[in-house]
């Protein structure tokens, strides 16, 4: 089929938002892999559920995610009781404590108090953000932290483990049907034959300023170089003092922040289901995988380049989109292999 | 101490264990398998039983593919139910479409998988570390989806009214008829999948997952040996997607996706990746667990969730973290290590034919190895600068030098494992600077490592027995058939031969990595000798050894020599080193700063400088 400018344009356009939201994912893959060896994988989870919990709190009612953090930090809160029974100290105790029974509990309270207010967007999507960003470490402390020495491939698969379990509780808490939330940004305007609306510059905006804010974090902040310095040597770090283990927290956290704010980007682009988020991890996966994992300006730019094709591939083939998307990976893991010698052993 | 303790200890457990094994091996375990396959028609068995067992055998296929690819093969797949889609899918559109006959459709749906494996593999197993699950994962995927939208595959609906697999004129329906088709098939895909294990094919793929490095330094060519573990594996797939199709008589994408493929996965990492019985007891409790969970949650948490999934999610990742190597090895315990060949009066003794060679063409005087102007850089970092050297047969020349000298790096240069910045390599005449390790492997040069690479888990005859690689023939379809016996007893004698020479025959049937590190060395002495090399090339072969056993190892080297073989030795030991070799070259941050003669070598200031540091 021939493309004319108006569909070229309206193509990229769209591509372009699908773009900006996978660079949030993909950053956020890159982040997780860099500090913690884990190929975040449950991101896609944090994405549905930060949506679903802006829909729910739209209509005025307590979101259940509220439910499955308090879920979520009882189990967090068991394996560490498990784990450390043998030095269970005071501020041990407290620390778990306040973070996976106090915090949700704080949480559920508050959203119950304010949800039939219908406090607006302002609100809305800080609570929500809040309600998913503490699922991050707790989902590290139960799943990854007894597995920090093993294998990337150990921690893919755990990290599979973990999606299928989030997942499942997803559509328990959440049901199988599909929602969609209001525009952040209403309005649109023409721009020659192209109409851009209100939404895909907020999306655009945020995102943009969410890769701005996170580069200024890890450049100048001392947190943020500590992150960096646990993801080039992880040995090396914890030997000058930097605990890897909460670095992976906070990785954890960052990443489940930046899977949040691309759920709620996406809530009012297309219909969100339970298990959506799932194939737009995945695809946000593709841009940092073509990007090697490692490196932030090309995941983002990678992820723009994955909309994009994805969205002429849906011109083009529609039936054959997502195949050709993730076929695409392929000559892209081709060439990153190219670079690695092939006696070299995975160490186990 | 301890070590040596705990190494001596299983000895008489072994030679016990193997008597009862090797009668208890054929009787017991086919008795087992018929009264298993008649147990459905007793009556004792419910119906629903034999459905899920059904289930459970169709399963163990894919799993023990997975098995071999992941646990042995070391390389992880989340795309196998795509192989599955394959076989499904293509006899699905032979016998609606064309007509065909089910038993016609078995081999061409079988071509279909292996070629879709070929090509799929050919790209796949080039992936290094975790690119390579990260492709499987692409590909299941868009597999997935293009099942779901290519319409002469149905669609989403896929396709119904597959005929069921007949004999005469009986339709197998009854699943107490299915389960025994099914179960056949998997105890065939056992026999087969342990014979391929347990030959010389077999032991390369074993050393795949831990070091590919001594693979190929033994001949093993590493790609083709992944893509025949993938083809391997992706052939099970198909053969489970066959008998699936043809059992549900009808195919939709969903059971090809990637939720199956990772569980899959699942059956493979709870049984016990690497173990061939894992694979049934993973695909058993994966299966029967969905079952039960199907019937008992939505009575207990209500109809809405998938609870299935949240338990088997937590399931993988508990086993992760307590069990990493699965239940059956908690079941089973360590596996068993194989009978002991018979003895071959003659062939052991009998020289390896690349000595016999060497010593035949008796060219003293010219070089056997030639190395002019050897350069490796790493970045900035010259590991190997300018070295020049040479070798003739019948030497034993010493490299030497202090920690980082390079000399390691040049063994890697001259077997090929790395490819030198510049410089040339001649062996008996011929440049082997741009071969490949197992070209090199070809032409008589073997080697050991200094950080030692054997497959712990493998008995060290077995491991042995890898340095033997080139001189069988005997390729995987011969293994599968069980051809390769007598040749296979040929190259266990000779490894028995190797390993008795270096004195490690008290441990020949100890898994690998039980020995102490000095032991490991000896090991690897032997698996060197087994490839009957013209020039052996030893990388601190004396490191770890106590007094008595570096003299030992002193005199076998000799007498090796003594046998035409021409030894090429990097060791710390001076002592060791000044009584045992003709000449000394000397390195220091990769230049050669001195060769000679052991006498003239130890009064060169240089060396003494660079040993001690500078003089004052």
């Amino acid at each position: 089929m021939p493309v004319d400018l108006t569909i070229l344009l309206f193509l990229v356009q769209d591509g372009v938002i699908n773009g900006a939201v996978y660079a949030l994912g993909a950053i956020a893959l890159v982040l997780v892999f860099a500090v913690t060896r884990v190929i975040f994988v449950p991101q896609g989870e944090f994405i549905a559920f930060s949506a679903m919990t802006v829909y729910a709190l739209e209509n005025g009612r307590s979101p259940p995610t509220a439910v499955l953090l308090l879920v979520l930090g009882v189990l967090a809160a068991a394996a560490t009781l498990i784990r450390e029974r043998r030095h269970l100290t005071p501020r041990v105790l407290l620390v778990t404590a306040a973070f996976n029974l106090l915090l949700p509990a704080a949480l559920f309270a508050l959203v119950r108090w304010l949800a039939p207010m219908r406090l607006g967007p302002w609100a809305e999507v800080p609570l929500a953000i809040a309600l998913v960003v503490p699922m991050g470490p707790m989902i590290y402390r139960i799943a990854f932290e007894p597995l920090a020495q093993a294998s990337v491939l150990v921690l893919l698969i755990a990290a599979f483990g973990v999606h299928f379990s989030i997942e499942g509780l997803g559509l328990y808490f959440f049901g199988p049907e599909g929602i969609g939330t209001a525009p952040l940004a209403g309005g649109s305007f023409s721009l020659g034959s192209l109409v851009v609306t209100g939404q895909s510059l907020a999306v655009l905006g945020a995102a943009a300023l969410l890769l701005i804010i996170f580069h200024l974090f890890f450049q100048h902040t001392l947190l943020g170089k500590g992150l960096r310095a646990c993801a080039s040597n992880r040995l090396g770090a914890g030997l000058v003092g930097i605990p890897t283990v909460l670095a992976g927290q906070i990785a954890f956290a960052l990443a489940a922040a930046m899977a949040a704010v691309a759920g709620i980007l996406i809530g009012p682009i297309q219909t969100v289901y339970y298990d959506s988020g799932f194939l737009i991890g995945l695809k946000a996966f593709v841009a940092a995988m073509i990007g090697g994992l490692v490196s932030y300006p090309f995941a983002v730019i990678a992820a723009l380049a994955v909309g994009i094709a994805e969205a002429f591939f849906s011109f083009w083939a529609s039936n054959f989109k997502e195949a050709l998307v993730f076929a695409l990976l392929i000559p892209f893991l081709l060439i990153r292999s190219l670079g690695v010698r092939p006696h070299e052993d995975e160490p186990e | 101490m301890s070590e040596r303790q705990a190494g001596s200890e299983p000895q008489a457990g072994v030679s016990e264990r193997q008597a009862g094994v090797s009668r208890r091996d054929s009787v017991l375990p086919a008795l087992i398998a018929l009264a298993f396959l008649a147990a459905p028609f007793t009556g004792l068995m419910p119906a629903y039983w034999v459905a899920l067992l059904d289930y459970i055998g169709i399963a163990s296929l894919v799993a023990l593919g997975l098995v071999l690819l992941t646990g042995v093969g070391g390389m992880t797949s989340f795309g196998q139910a795509a192989f599955v889609g394959f076989g499904a899918y293509t006899s699905a559109v032979l016998t609606i479409h064309l007509g065909m006959s089910p038993w016609l459709s078995l081999p061409l749906s079988l071509f279909a998988t292996a070629a879709g494996g070929l090509l799929i593999g050919a790209v796949t197993v080039r992936l290094s570390g975790h690119y390579l699950p990260l492709g499987t994962l692409a590909w299941g995927i868009a597999f997935f989806y293009l099942f779901g939208n290519l319409k002469s595959l149905g669609g989403q609906e896929g396709l119904s009214g597959i005929p069921p697999l007949r004999i005469g004129d009986h339709p197998l329906t009854d699943p107490r008829l299915y389960f025994v088709v099914v179960w056949c098939c998997l105890v065939l895909a056992i026999v087969a999948t342990r014979n391929l294990l347990r030959g010389r094919v077999g032991r390369a793929i074993r050393a795949l997952r831990r070091t590919t490095a001594a693979a190929q330094s033994f001949g093993v060519e590493v790609p083709r040996t992944k893509l025949l573990v993938f083809v391997y594996s992706a052939l099970l797939a198909g053969l489970a997607g066959w008998l699936y199709a043809h059992f549900q008589r009808s195919v939709s994408p969903s059971p090809f996706g990637l939720t199956a493929g990772i569980e899959y996965l699942l059956m493979a990492v709870v049984g016990g990746a690497g173990r061939i019985y894992g694979a049934i007891l993973g695909a058993a409790a994966v299966t029967v667990t969905r079952d039960l969970l199907q019937d008992i949650l939505p009575w207990v948490m209500g109809s809405n969730g998938n609870f299935e999934t949240v338990v088997f999610g937590a399931v993988l990742v508990l086993v992760l973290q307590t069990a990493p190597n699965g239940l059956w090895p908690l079941l089973a315990g360590p596996p068993r290590t194989p009978k002991r060949p018979r003895r071959h009066p003659g062939l052991a003794g009998a020289p390896p034919p690349a000595a016999s060679a060497s010593t035949a063409s008796g060219t003293g005087a010219d070089a056997l190895l030639d190395a002019r102007n050897l350069h490796k850089n790493f970045g900035g970092l010259a590991a190997v600068n300018d070295v020049s050297f040479d070798l003739r047969a019948g030497e034993i020349v010493g490299l030497i030098g202090p920690n980082g000298a390079g000399k390691s790096t040049t063994f890697d240069l001259l077997t090929g494992l790395q490819a030198p910045s510049a410089g040339q390599i001649r062996f008996a005449g011929e440049s082997i600077a741009s071969l490949t390790p197992p070209d090199i492997a070809r032409r008589g040069l073997s080697r050991t490592f200094q950080h030692v690479h054997v497959v712990p888990d493998m008995s060290v005859l077995e491991n042995v027995a890898l340095g033997a690689h080139l001189r069988g023939r005997a390729g995987a379809i011969r293994a599968i058939l069980g051809r390769d016996r007598h040749e296979e007893a040929v190259l266990l004698d000779i490894a028995a031969a190797a390993v008795m020479r270096v004195g490690l025959d008290a441990q020949a049937l100890q898994p690998a990595g039980t020995l102490p590190f000095g032991q490991l060395r000896l090991l690897e002495i032997a698996r060197a000798l087994c490839l009957g090399p013209r020039l052996l090339l030893l990388d601190e072969p004396a490191a770890g050894l106590r007094a008595g056993e570096k003299k030992a190892l002193a005199d076998l080297l000799r007498q090796v020599r003594a046998e035409g073989t021409s030894i090429l030795l990097v060791e710390h030991d001076m002592s060791f080193v000044m009584r045992l070799v003709d000449r000394v070259v000397v390195l220091d941050f990769g230049v050669k700063i001195s060769e000679g003669e052991p006498a003239t070598v130890r009064r060169d200031r240089k060396v003494v400088e660079a040993y001690l540091g500078g003089v004052a």
